[in-house]
């Protein structure tokens, strides 16, 4: 593959050659970006939750509660480390180092920029790339499971064990549908190397359609849709994220595999979740929105891929994708465990498949006809997809048909549809559906505090908690 | 051995400081996990010192030129396989550690003798059969990245896509019939339609008399055991939160005043702190304790 991009992209040449002083720099800098990331994460995630959950969030350390997480990371280095008595030591001992270590080794293969100047040196912002480069971040992620298997089991408790068998399973499920997504770029990108696949989105293909020409989208989420949905899906469960949370399930497992972990243990493997949320989130910008590429109306201007400017695009694209994470937690409640593995089993891997199947047909007709590989895509993909997408429609209308029709009548006032889900009213409290309903005819009876004793009757609007200013006129005579 | 392929080979092949310091570390690394793997007594550890020696193999691919096999090797091997083996081990407890007592007579001293006799054949025939190769490297092989031949992925996806593609692909057959084989061998056949759904069983449910789960058995400040029954809001035992296969028992009550449905029951009235502190299980079948005897109030 051609590298088609500007002097500033580093080629795999470049690697291997800084001085050590610029590798030192490197790496300081990676680790520090590294637990800022993981310091803002907490804290933008408590943020937007509370926000979705209609609160405020943390708002009381440092400036608008932005120091929340770093008071918490200090508390939790003070408390006391308890050791379980059936505990296996050494593995006790070693598990949050086994998760923690990988995860800040996979971000080392991760673009974080062009070539730049340090301190006179030409240097691409990035500490390592290989050939191979995206299957380090793999087997870094293969290797933190470990730590999370590893910490349930050395805990000597049923419920942390129980959280390591799911995560165990859940993990690796979820790389296969992982590795898979990830094939398909690799077929794109002819490469492996992180840097490689992000020079490869660095142009569009010129397309001349019925005489206009424009260039067709240069990101992988674009050319390859069905990929970044599989690999946004697989590594919400890689990572142990809600909706996928099974291992560390509060609900069900107490507290999952960590349950019997405590300070600075319990520090490093909430650090090693998060950083590998962050891994993730730049291995996604990295592989399918651009990498530190500026997205189109920024890239228009000459000067946005050069320099340091890529580092801010670049973070941008993380914070989009760890806002997606916070937002998949807010919104989504867990599945249930086998719902959970049928998905990663019958839908994702499966479907992976076809797409290589799809993607790979592609390029070798492309090859074969001479053509460019995105104008196979477009000319080719884009109607296959929109069929595609028309059928499924179709189908899913086709199915929920009887659920429509149903609603449009009982939105008419129409009388309820004869079916066998109509049953005969059992006993006085049942609404004609058979299910328990709350008598209608209930009376609330008046609470005491209330001054005036008018009841609350049926139809009335009881309360929804909130203080509004039209209740006040008869509180204010009570203080 | 590493010294010796140098001093065989220096005129083709370099072996850099740096892979030489790694091979010095990592060799005994590999090394102490295999032997820890062998020695360990606890199942999970074994596994673990394999991971190390698995690891450490991992780093020698890549250190020697061929960093996808040293991917491959951490990603399959350590990840996926070795996760699976714990998966296993731990399901079969922890408590599995092995037995020091010998079954055999002499087993040990015969599995030492016969070990390292079977080790020195082998690694003899080896290094017989290697002794005289000309070294080349996996760097003049495959070439680099970026040059003619380009590196060790292309190399290894011409070798096993064109010259061992027939037993790529009879391997990979064979696993998948090892895999639906296995899958076949344990799957229990149901009758179509025999299991119900979780909707036609919510649905069932809605039409008994009991929407809602079966109450829980009481739990009181003295009891909280399953053989105490729960209770209705008028005093009375609630046959339903009954266990099955356990008699349900009366739980000593705290003295209380008032009329209650338990008090019109004729529950226990204890009197006096210390009486108070009965526990379940004193008698079961029996009439109900306390009723006033020798209980001062």
């Amino acid at each position: 593959m051609s590298v088609l991009a500007a002097a500033d992209q580093p080629t795999l040449e470049d690697f291997g050659t800084d001085v050590w002083w610029i590798v030192l720099i490197k790496i300081v800098g990676i680790f520090g970006v590294l637990v800022l990331m993981t310091l803002f994460a907490i804290v933008f995630e408590r943020k937007v939750v509370a926000r979705m959950q209609q609160r405020i969030g943390p708002n009381r350390v440092g400036p608008r509660g932005y120091l929340q997480s770093l008071a918490d990371g200090l508390k939790l280095a003070f408390k006391e480390d308890i050791m379980p008595a059936l505990a296996d030591k050494p593995v006790y001992f070693l598990a949050p180092v086994i998760a923690t270590i990988p995860a800040f080794l996979a971000f080392s293969v991760i673009p974080l920029g062009p070539t730049v100047s340090i301190f006179g040196e030409r240097t691409p912002l990035q500490l390592i790339d290989s050939p191979i480069g995206v299957l380090i971040v793999l087997a870094c992620s293969a290797m933190g499971v470990y730590g999370i298997v590893l910490g349930g089991w050395a805990s000597g408790s049923t419920y942390p064990l129980l959280g390591s068998l799911r995560s165990a399973a859940q993990m690796i499920s979820y790389e296969i549908a992982m590795g898979l997504s990830i094939v398909a770029v690799f077929l794109y990108a002819g490469s492996m190397s992180t840097s490689e696949i992000v020079a490869a989105q660095a142009d569009g293909t010129q397309l001349s359609f019925f005489g206009l020409e424009f260039t067709g989208p240069s990101w992988f989420a674009v050319l390859l849709p069905v990929s970044f949905v599989i690999y946004v899906i697989a590594v919400v469960g890689e990572t142990n994220r809600a909706p996928f949370d099974l291992p560390e399930a509060e609900s069900e497992l107490v507290g999952g595999f960590h349950t019997e972990y405590s300070s600075l243990k319990f520090a490093l493997f909430f650090l090693a979740e998060y950083i590998n949320i962050v891994t993730v989130s730049a291995l996604a910008a990295t592989l399918f929105l651009g990498g530190w590429r500026a997205p189109w109306p920024i890239s228009i201007w000459d000067g946005a891929n050069t320099g340091w400017w890529p580092l801010l695009w670049f973070f941008a694209k993380v914070v989009v994708a760890l806002f997606v994470f916070v937002w998949l937690r807010g919104t989504l409640p867990r599945l249930r465990y086998d719902q959970f593995m049928r998905f990663g089993w019958k839908v994702l891997v499966p479907v992976g498949l076809v797409w290589i199947l799809v993607v790979a047909t592609l390029r070798a007709v492309a090859r074969e006809t001479d053509l460019d590989a995105g104008q196979v895509a477009v000319f080719v993909g884009v109607p296959i997809a929109l069929v595609l997408l028309g059928g499924l429609l179709l189908a899913s209308r086709m199915r929920n048909r009887d659920t429509r029709v149903a609603a449009r009548e009982a939105a008419a006032g129409g009388p309820a549809p004869a079916g066998p889900q109509v049953l005969d009213p059992r006993g006085r409290d049942r609404a004609p559906g058979g299910y328990p309903v709350p008598p209608m005819d209930l009376v609330v009876p008046p609470s005491p505090r209330l001054r005036s004793r008018e009841s609350v009757g049926a139809g009335t609007v009881v309360g929804t908690g909130r203080r509004s200013s039209s209740t006040t006129p008869e509180e204010t005579d009570d203080v | 051995m590493n010294v010796l392929m140098a001093a065989a080979a220096d005129t083709e092949v370099v072996i850099g400081t740096g892979e030489t310091i790694v091979f010095w570390v990592l060799g005994p690394v590999a090394l102490a996990g295999a032997l820890g793997m062998v020695l360990s007594r606890n199942a999970v550890h074994s596994a673990l010192w394999l991971v190390l020696t698995m690891l450490s193999l991992g780093v020698f691919y890549v250190v020697q030129e061929a960093p996808f096999l040293g991917a491959a090797q951490i990603i399959v091997y350590t990840g996926a396989i070795m996760i699976l083996f714990l998966f296993v081990l731990m399901l079969v407890g922890r408590e599995s550690s092995d037995s020091v007592v010998e079954t055999l007579r002499g087993q040990r001293v015969a599995a030492l003798v016969l070990g390292i006799g079977f080790a020195g054949l082998v690694g003899a025939g080896i290094a017989r059969a290697t002794e005289d190769l000309p070294v080349a490297g996996l760097a003049a092989v495959q070439g680099t990245e970026g040059g003619a031949a380009a590196g060790n992925v292309e190399a290894i996806a011409g070798v096993l896509y064109g010259r061992f593609v027939l037993a790529f692909e009879v391997t990979g057959a064979l696993l998948i019939v090892a895999a639906v084989g296995a899958l076949l061998l344990t799957h229990t056949e149901r009758e179509p339609g025999a299991g119900r759904s979780q909707k036609e069983r919510s649905r069932a449910r809605f039409l008994t008399d009991r929407p809602q789960t079966l109450p829980g058995p009481g739990v009181y400040a003295r009891a909280n055991s399953v053989a105490a029954p729960g209770r209705l809001p008028d005093g009375g035992l609630a046959p339903s939160s009954f266990a099955t296969g356990i008699e349900p028992q009366r739980v000593d009550e705290l003295p209380r005043t008032g009329s209650t449905g338990a008090e019109r029951e004729g529950l226990p009235h204890a009197g006096g702190t210390d009486a108070a502190l009965g526990t379940i299980g004193g008698d079961s079948t029996g009439p109900v304790p306390g009723s006033g005897e020798g209980a001062p109030r």
